[in-house]
């Protein structure tokens, strides 16, 4: 059976459970690339999932993470992904914060949401209300910032190093051997969006 | 087993305690001197750590009271470094998230990129891809499961389960070049085509395969010590597997007969006959037979490719739009045409439909997850990486409350860490 056919099958069979959670629920249901996706309200995530995963089966928290929109009012998503095993179905729910706005835990209804949480805090800075144990996870001790929001330099800030002198792991400002390029082919008639370095001996040429 | 309380152990059959009319002699100073608890940092140089892990475990006395996992040592930013790279250029790096078992992780980024934008991959690519999928399956049982007995104190099953795998990295190395860091799956299908010569040893390999098996569970499974340390240890309900997102042979040796390649099938698995391998009790023991049960039924998935593979040769193994997929090399020498495409699809590489998807193949761990947003240009949003061990490891804290020190690393051999995954 190709891979097509098989997206079709499951966009038919998503649709009427989609609408049914709509009545359901109080959410927003969308059906793309054979996926059911949810949006809803931020302040109602622990009951919508309790009733996912009570009234439509829905056992496992596979993953949840986060998402940066800056141009958006609410700039991050936080997005969750069901897995069930009666229906051999998974479902997308996603809801919008921002940087203060609290997110309700959801780790009364999935425990496996703890670290993912702790993750998505990590790395995007949203918080989340009654989680047990809100700490960074995968950045050092003592990092600053959230290194996957839009805004946060994909060099980063600081650098280690271990220093021979002082015999211990020294952080500095990070410093480039060569600076950061990022070509962009969108366009192959426009070359990259930055400032050419001036060549050796080019410095002359405007005197 | 352990029950976490404190009463010192009575000769058998003894009900009542002897000294139980003894006056406590024990002065206050000695009484607080008698209170082992105490903290003791696991890891991350420990080499039944699996890696770089971290666990400050809480003990009382010999009894593991908390373990608190710290991970991210091996933390790269992989997320971070997917959105500013083409989508072709982000495939290395899935070979670096679990990099025992690394074209199992292309095929989620594929079929996720695949899906996106509605591309087809012919039937000899799908095989192909199966093929090394489950030869990475293998490669990934094949460490696991043996170093499960070393974490235990047996040194030689893992010399014997190298010595397999040393012959499958070569069919890696054969098929495209690297041994570990394949970037072999491509969207559409894979980069080369296999030659016959190594279809027929893979099927020689396939043959020889059992016996050596035979010979490694000999070593292993019905071991006394083996047995000791792993059987009843760990163990995971039906209700705490669902719960904490267990995936994989975590689920399955917890008896819950759930594998993606059956229940919702990708590529050609669906073509495949193989059985679900369960466990009965969920402890280590049964993890471990799962692994090696499953390793014999991987062998007979690759069978059937063979087989198959050897009925359709020369047929394309990559989606022929050029659009997506490169031109062959020949091609290029004579066609302006390809090599204007050779020249996009590495320069600006190709632009993906607006749009999200989740996919998710039954990698060796567990379930294997790819989130991926598209902005309609040709490189990601954003990438979720969505690993098995990260799941499971969450898990250490409960299994372990109780257990005697000891069982830490047993139970840390049973969940198949690999660092690269989980902290991605």
């Amino acid at each position: 059976m190709s891979e097509l056919v098989r997206v079709a099958e499951r966009e038919s069979a998503l649709t009427p459970l989609g609408t049914e959670m709509v009545a359901a629920l109080g959410v927003e249901a969308v059906v793309a690339f054979g996926e059911l996706t949810l949006i809803a309200p931020r302040e109602q995530i622990v009951s919508v999932m309790q009733s996912l995963r009570d009234q439509f089966g829905f056992q496992q928290l596979m993953d949840v993470c986060g998402a940066d929109y800056p141009d958006r009012e609410d700039r991050f998503e936080v997005v969750y992904h069901l897995l069930s095993l009666t229906r051999a179905a998974r479902l997308r729910v996603k809801i919008q914060t921002d940087e203060l706005k609290p997110v309700p835990s959801v780790v009364s209804v999935y425990p496996s949401a703890g670290w993912f949480e702790r993750e998505a805090f990590d790395m995007y800075g949203m918080i989340f209300s009654d989680h047990p144990d809100m700490r960074r996870i995968l950045t050092d001790y003592g990092f600053q910032g959230h290194p996957l929001r839009k805004d946060f330099p994909m060099t980063g800030y600081v650098e280690v190093r271990y220093d021979e002198e002082q015999k211990r792991v020294v952080y500095e400002p990070v410093k480039l051997a060569q600076e950061y390029r990022t070509f962009d082919f969108l366009s192959p008639w426009e070359g990259a969006d930055y400032p050419a370095p001036v060549l050796p001996g080019d410095e002359k040429a405007g005197a | 087993m352990a029950d976490g309380n404190n009463t010192p152990a009575r000769p058998l059959g003894v009900t009542v305690d002897p000294f139980e009319d003894y006056e406590d002699s024990l002065t206050p100073h000695a009484r607080a001197m008698d209170d082992r608890k105490f903290t003791i940092n696991f890891g991350p140089q420990h080499p039944a750590a699996h890696g770089v892990l971290r666990l400050v475990l809480e003990l009382d006395g010999e009894l593991v009271t908390r373990v608190d996992p710290h991970i991210g040592l091996l933390h790269r930013g992989t997320e971070k470094l997917m959105e500013s790279r083409t989508y072709l250029q982000n495939i290395p790096y899935l070979d670096r998230l679990d990099y025992v078992s690394p074209m199992n992780q292309e095929h989620a980024f594929c079929l996720a990129i695949e899906r996106l934008l509605g591309v087809e991959v012919p039937y000899r690519g799908q095989l192909i891809r199966v093929l090394y999928s489950e030869i990475g399956r293998i490669l990934n049982h094949l460490l696991n499961s043996t170093m499960q007995a070393m974490d235990v104190g047996a040194l030689t099953p893992p010399l014997w389960g190298h010595e397999e795998r040393e012959k499958l990295m070569v069919f890696y190395e054969r098929a495209c070049g690297a041994r570990l860091h394949a970037n072999y799956f491509r969207p559409g299908g894979v980069h080369q085509d296999l030659t016959p010569e190594l279809i027929d040893d893979i099927d020689l390999w396939c043959k020889e395969f059992p016996r050596a098996l035979d010979d490694i569970e000999k070593l292993v499974t019905e071991n006394r010590i083996f047995k000791q340390r792993n059987v009843d240890i760990g163990v995971v309900s039906k209700e705490d597997a669902l719960a904490w997102g267990f995936s994989g042979v975590m689920l399955r040796g917890s008896d819950i007969a759930w594998d993606i390649r059956k229940a919702m099938p990708y590529d050609c698995y669906a073509d495949m006959e193989f059985d679900i391998v369960v466990g009965k009790n969920g402890d280590c023991w049964d993890r471990y037979l799962c692994r090696v049960e499953e390793m014999r039924q991987s062998v007979r998935i690759m069978e059937q490719c063979i087989h198959k593979l050897r009925n359709c040769p020369g047929e394309p193994v990559l989606a022929e739009d050029n659009k997506v997929t490169p031109p062959r090399r020949g091609e290029m020498k004579r066609s302006m045409e390809a090599l204007i495409h050779h020249f996009k699809l590495y320069t600006e590489g190709f632009k993906t439909p607006e749009g999200e998807v989740y996919a998710a193949v039954e990698a060796p761990k567990g379930e294997f997850g790819v989130y991926l947003v598209s902005d309609g240009t040709n490189k990601p949003y954003r990438v979720k990486l969505s690993a098995p061990g990260f799941r499971h490891l969450q898990a250490m804290d409960w299994m372990n409350r109780g257990h005697m020190l000891a069982d830490v690393s047993a139970i840390l051999g049973s969940l198949d860490m690999v660092f690269g995954e989980v902290d991605r």
